[in-house]
């Protein structure tokens, strides 16, 4: 009874937050503002919305719990235990990717270049919000402070890509830093609302500097990587040559893409390495450390501060090189590349794949990326669906689709036994 | 008086008039802070909310016949709260109350992702473009001086300096006198105490989001007929500001709130009147940074104890 | 009084209108285990996170081998070789007993990130130190078969221990214990006891200890310190407050 009470209040309250927003449209009518009432298509589907409401509420009792166990951890099927069978795997899909693009059309090549940019992100991203469990709201920031670096060093000192790539990560490392040092020292909500404003306020200097970035217009006429020194275009005035002269086969433009691929590819690959290093070595040790119990960290001297600080500086460096292959790619940026929305995505992507686990975010990575891509018409709702999803994935499944064990230092049994033995007195 | 004088008064009261309103929003953020100790992220989206809600009933109003303005302006204000107040209330219930307990980030992406779905909600819902509205109420009083430099005060901007004002005693009254605003402060110093006590803790952190909805539902339908635009985005910079003011007054302290709101308010105004207005959004962001590195608790906040 | 290891002089600490702390003194030489007691909420706990630099104390100084530590945040304190337990255990729940040992040892890892990164043999040999130091203490507190398990999974008696393992690796002067025997069976407490009387002969480390385990306190104390209402009441070996008049009518009552 107390159900159906309830049931009703809420498929109501439904109604009347729908009905209130979107049952009246706006619409500019010259310089007046007219209304009209909205077409008969959104009160049906508000209705259905009520019912469902209604329906959820009624049998809430009766439906499974939807808050899983958050200490469930995602097991590899057996084909795919121990270490030997998984390098075998990491090869083949490795072997897999750099085949890819040779079978593949140029707009596959290109959504699947997206992706790998997207991959980038999350894993860097990973490393702040996974690992160390700072909220960063501004992550877009140093993506666009990566881009702009290439292309600005480009334009006045005419840098190549290869030059400004580690330029391009160590200035988003620094704005990580410069930005980091004052907020960190304070609670996680207020490093989430500063990262936030931070990414709007590098927006809006991109936009407003406009001798120095060409604001709103972007600077254009950035060029593409080189293949040790060789260009990959039709012909080129200085430098090397272009990179089909030298091997002597005939142009094609989709050498272009395939090779932007597979730079995209390397970038992914080496981003793996170094995250799963950083896990295994003292520093990412701290970090989950101080994820779990600052208090304890700074009881053994771990200072909070500079741990922070690593891994948000680490974090945003990453941003920097996705940043300046993406101004790369496109050979052309502008401010609006850089809207909040894509920190956004990028969170939701480390969300959804689960908080920590590289495997979930590269599949996460793929999963948002393609979609859209895929369904044109869903576009609209994209956004819609995302912020959906993230509260969704917070109340239901806080660990993310594919949580993964953590990979845990183990003490091996040989030492176990000498140590037992008395021998390791001697190591104190 | 001379021009630049008067010019610096006029930028004085323009600041007031924004600060208010930031205040307003502002104190939405601290009275939640307060109960439960999180950034309530969707709360700028609130602000849009009512000032569409206002938008809509004005123009609703309009095209029914309906123009006496005391008339169009209770009823848009009352609407708007309405509609605020039922949207702070499902937020709650729907992205609140199910991670109350959880990891403080696991919280605070349930936030942040509400305020991304309610920000393309409205998206969808009356499209992404600005719109704009005519304005309703024009004129004002000449204050001293002549001619384009003239110290003056809008009829838009008494209303808001008084609605404000009448808001923030309407809250000091309840907060500090009625029942529920008792149960609130409870809250705030010890939850676990007062549901022992037999005060229905869920009911009170509810109630604190609807009043603090209501209230940034003033300020979109003070600062909607001020500007008389609107767009999806308003809510995103506008409670990025109003928490840059609820910081700056000290975060939990409503005095601090309404304090910060007018002090962002006239520093605002006075980079965007005397540098460029391009930064003028640059400044609340440097003034948030300022805060935090060197005084966290702000200037009416105590700092806080952590238990160990 | 040249070996005076910790000295804490009119140490205070006030929250808004409660004096918690006032004026409190106490001092620790070395080698010795000094017991912190009292009754329920006189203030320990607020002394110790005062000394150990996670309050920053109203007034008062706090000098550690001669140097000021109160101006200090708690991890430079930390690093001084002053480290401590806490009264609700505070380990890295979701890491192994291994993990919590390692991140203990921050100071002695290498932590050149280049080194790291390409697994130099210098940076392997630097981290298996680490784990040979971690498997010695493991062993001291009888947890080595353990090491591989999550913390969490451990009993209460054995996570106490491996917080104190976890300080030990750190390789301190002063251990700071906020009531390791609470929630202790009588033989885990017989097994703390020995422990900490090792820990002081063999490592040469002082002990501060804040117990409710009157046996254990006056078995093991070398000077004990009763805080009563946040003021220093008596200071004295075991025996001398055994029979002090003001000790006994604190925590009896009058009459």
């Amino acid at each position: 009874m107390a159900n159906i009470k309830s049931a009703f209040f809420s498929a109501l309250l439904t109604l009347f937050l729908g009905v209130s927003v979107m049952g009246l449209q706006l619409e500019s009518a010259g310089i007046k503002l007219g209304v009209q009432v909205a077409d008969s298509h959104t009160f049906w589907y508000l209705g259905l919305a009520a019912l469902l409401v209604f329906g959820v509420q009624l049998f809430r009792d009766k439906l499974p719990r939807l808050r899983s166990d958050p200490e469930k951890r995602f097991e590899w099927p057996e084909v795919f235990k121990g270490e030997q069978r998984q390098r075998m795997w990491m090869a083949l899909v490795i072997i897999l990717m750099l085949m890819f693009p040779f079978v593949s059309s140029r707009g596959w090549i290109d959504i699947a270049t997206l992706v790998l940019i997207y991959v980038m992100l999350g894993l860097g991203l990973n490393i702040v919000v996974g690992l160390a469990g700072l909220l960063d709201l501004g992550y877009v920031g140093f993506y666009a402070v990566g881009a702009y670096s290439y292309a600005l060093l480009h334009q006045y000192l005419g840098f190549s890509f290869w030059e400004a790539l580690p330029l391009a990560g160590g200035m988003a490392a620094l704005f990580g830093f410069l930005l980091g040092f004052p907020v960190l020292r304070l609670r996680g909500d207020y490093l989430a609302i500063v990262t936030l404003g931070f990414g709007e306020i590098i927006r809006l200097m991109l936009n407003n500097l406009t001798e120095l970035t060409g604001g709103p217009n972007g600077i254009g006429g950035i060029p593409k990587p080189t293949f040790f020194g060789l260009e990959l275009s039709r012909r080129v005035d200085e430098g090397w040559g272009t990179l089909h002269e030298f091997f002597g086969f005939s142009y094609s433009p989709v050498h272009k893409v395939i090779y932007l691929y597979l730079l995209a590819f390397l970038l992914v690959l080496l981003t793996l390495y170094v995250i799963r290093r950083f896990i295994r070595m003292p520093i990412g040790r701290s970090w989950e450390a101080l994820r779990e119990d600052d208090i304890a960290c700074r009881s053994l001297g771990l200072s909070p501060t500079w741990v922070k600080l690593s891994a948000f500086t680490l974090g945003a460096s990453f941003a920097g090189f996705a940043g300046s292959f993406f101004a790369a790619r496109q050979g052309f940026i502008s401010p609006n590349s850089f809207a909040f929305i894509e920190s956004a995505i990028i969170l939701a992507i480390v969300v959804l794949g689960g908080m920590g686990s590289q495997l979930g975010v590269i599949l996460a990575a793929i999963a948002m990326i393609l979609l859209p891509e895929l369904a044109r018409e869903f576009n609209e709702y994209r956004m819609l669906l995302f912020g959906l999803m993230m509260v969704v994935m917070m109340v239901w499944r806080p660990q993310g689709l594919l949580p993964m064990k953590r990979p845990q230092r183990r003490l091996d049994t040989t030492r176990l036994a000498s140590a037992s033995t008395g021998e390791a007195s001697n190591v104190k | 008086m001379s021009e630049s004088l008067l010019y610096f008064f006029q930028q004085v009261i323009n600041g007031l008039t924004v600060g208010s309103t930031y205040a307003l929003i502002a104190i939405g953020y601290t009275m939640v802070y307060g109960i439960i100790g999180m950034i309530n992220f969707a709360h700028g989206e609130i602000y849009m909310i009512g000032t569409y809600v206002t938008f809509i009933v004005v123009t609703a109003l309009a095209s029914m016949g309906i123009e006496f303005l005391p008339v169009v302006l209770v009823t848009a204000l009352a609407i708007s709260m309405l509609v605020a107040g039922s949207y702070g209330y499902a937020i709650e219930r729907v992205a609140y109350r199910p991670v109350r307990g959880s990891k403080r980030l696991i919280a605070l992406i349930s936030a942040i992702g509400m305020s991304i779905f309610l920000q393309n909600y409205m998206r969808l819902a009356q499209g992404p473009r600005d719109l704009a509205m005519p304005g309703l109420i024009s004129g004002g009083w000449d204050l001293s001086g002549e001619g384009p430099l003239a110290l003056s005060l809008s009829y838009m901007q008494a209303i808001i300096f008084i609605a404000t004002l009448v808001s923030m005693g309407a809250l000091t009254w309840f907060i500090s006198r009625s029942r529920t605003g008792r149960a609130c402060r409870a809250c705030a110093q010890d939850q676990g105490m007062t549901s022992l006590l037999g005060i229905n803790t869920n009911k009170v952190i509810a109630i604190t989001f609807v009043i603090g909805a209501m209230l940034a539902a003033v300020a979109g339908f003070l600062l909607g007929l001020y500007y008389g635009v609107v767009n999806p985005m308003i809510g995103f910079i506008a409670g990025l500001k109003a928490f840059t003011a609820a910081v700056l007054g000290g975060i939990g302290s409503i005095p601090g709130a309404m304090l910060g709101g007018l002090i962002l308010g006239v520093t605002e105004n006075m980079t965007a009147a005397y540098f460029s207005t391009e930064y003028k959004d640059v400044v609340a962001f440097t003034l948030l940074c300022l805060i935090l590195l060197f005084k966290p608790s702000g200037i009416l906040g105590k700092p806080e104890v952590e238990k160990i | 009084m040249s070996n005076n290891l910790l000295v804490v002089r009119d140490l205070s600490m006030r929250f808004g209108g409660l004096l918690a702390v006032d004026q409190m003194a106490l001092t620790v030489d070395e080698r010795q285990i000094v017991s912190l007691i009292g009754p329920n909420g006189a203030g320990k706990t607020t002394v110790f996170n005062c000394i150990s630099g996670f309050y920053r104390p109203t007034s008062g100084e706090v000098i550690f081998q001669g140097k000021a530590m109160h101006r200090l945040p708690d991890y430079k304190i930390a690093r001084h070789g002053m480290v401590r337990t806490f009264q609700n255990i505070r380990l890295f729940r979701e890491m192994t007993v291994l993990e919590n040992l390692l991140i203990a040892q921050h100071m002695q890892a290498e932590r050149n990130l280049l080194k790291g990164m390409f697994n130099t043999s210098g940076y392997r040999k630097k981290e298996d130190e680490l784990a040979d130091r971690a498997a010695y203490w493991l062993e001291r507190v009888g947890l080595l078969e353990h090491a591989n398990r999550e913390s969490a999974y451990l009993s209460y008696g054995q996570q106490r221990r491996l917080e104190i393992a976890r300080c030990m690796v750190t390789q301190p002067r002063l251990l700071m214990l906020d009531e390791p025997a609470a929630g202790l069976n009588p033989r885990e407490t017989a097994e703390l006891d020995e422990l900490i009387v090792e820990l002081k002969d063999q490592q040469g480390v002082a002990v501060l200890l804040i117990e409710h385990d009157m046996k254990l306190v006056m078995g093991i104390s070398d000077q004990i310190v009763v805080v009563n209402q946040g003021a220093h009441l008596a200071s004295g070996t075991p025996d001398e407050i055994r029979n002090n008049p003001d000790v006994i009518k604190a925590y009896l009552g009058e009459e």
